[in-house]
């Protein structure tokens, strides 16, 4: 699939997180996404970003512009070497948390996608992408 | 130390949330309510948000937070002014605010709780400030 834009970011410090959302924000604008589309996908990265800093222990966020059959759309991943998810199924309830969450994060970003993918090993880390399209 | 600002009107409290809120400032937020609450004996808090363009289940936490331990503290908690495109996102996300009142701007929070707590010594609190 074409990548014909990306941003590479930090997620070391809660304030990355506020940058992450501001990137991801500024380029739904650009790429011409509705409000409401701006609005999913950006609370969806303020969510995965946060999992990085809080579970992954810092990590990286990725953001793509792709182009596919005339349809634009926005990937971001979110990249950790922490400690990875032992039970992705466990991770992915609404409302489990392993820490002081409210455990939507993880389920909340993948209903606010249209694409999600998760990969994670114990003791390796963890990766998770979600794609957004434009007017979807 | 950043703070967010904490109105007195009356016995109600008035917190305008302008900033894309960072974890200590959230924070700082909770403690420096329950401090004043108790001060001013308030009976209500008013948090406006229509200037957040997103609400993630972090803020989310910090809004229910912050109306569970007014309830304890016996005040209100109405949340104020969230955009649609907040409300909308919100519901997919699958956050609820239970126990969080909401109104569409301060003057209709205002409205709200003189007829929620009508009857009560900080009924007409909200017009004295
Ligand atoms: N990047 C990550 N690395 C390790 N564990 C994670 C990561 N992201 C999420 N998790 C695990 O998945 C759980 C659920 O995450 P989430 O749905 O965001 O809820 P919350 O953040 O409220 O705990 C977390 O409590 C944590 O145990
Ligand atoms: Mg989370």
């Amino acid at each position: 699939m074409p990548v014909i834009r990306d941003e590479l970011m930090q997620v070391r410090a809660s304030d990355d997180i506020v940058r992450v959302r501001q990137m991801v924000r500024a380029l739904a604008v650009e790429l011409g996404f509705g409000l409401v589309d701006q609005t999913k996908i950006v609370t969806a990265a303020s969510e995965l970003a946060r999992n990085t800093l809080d579970y992954g222990l810092g990590g990286t966020t990725l953001m793509e512009v792709l182009e596919e059959n005339s349809r634009i759309g926005l990937r971001i991943t979110f990249e950790d070497n922490g400690p990875g998810i032992a039970d992705i199924d466990l991770a992915m309830t609404d409302g489990y948390t392993s820490g002081r969450g409210l455990g939507l994060g993880l389920s909340g970003a993948k209903r606010l996608s249209n694409e999600f993918t998760i990969e994670s090993r114990v003791g390796e880390g963890t990766r998770i992408a979600i794609t957004r399209w434009k007017g979807r | 130390m950043e703070r967010i600002p904490i109105l007195k009107m009356g016995r109600y409290l008035l917190v305008t949330v302008q900033v894309d809120m960072h974890d200590r400032l959230a924070m700082t937020l909770q403690d420096d309510l329950t401090n004043q609450i108790v001060e001013h004996k308030a009976r209500a808090v008013l948090i406006d948000i229509s200037t957040l363009e997103i609400v993630d289940s972090f803020i989310g936490r910090m809004l229910a937070n912050i109306a569970a331990m007014s309830r304890v503290l016996d005040a209100m908690t109405v949340v104020v002014g969230m955009q649609p495109s907040v409300a909308i996102t919100l519901v997919e996300l699958g956050l609820s605010l239970k126990g969080v009142y909401t109104a569409l701007n301060v003057e209709k929070g205002m409205e709200f709780l003189t007829t929620s707590l009508s009857g009560e010594d900080g009924a007409d609190a909200g017009n004295t400030g």
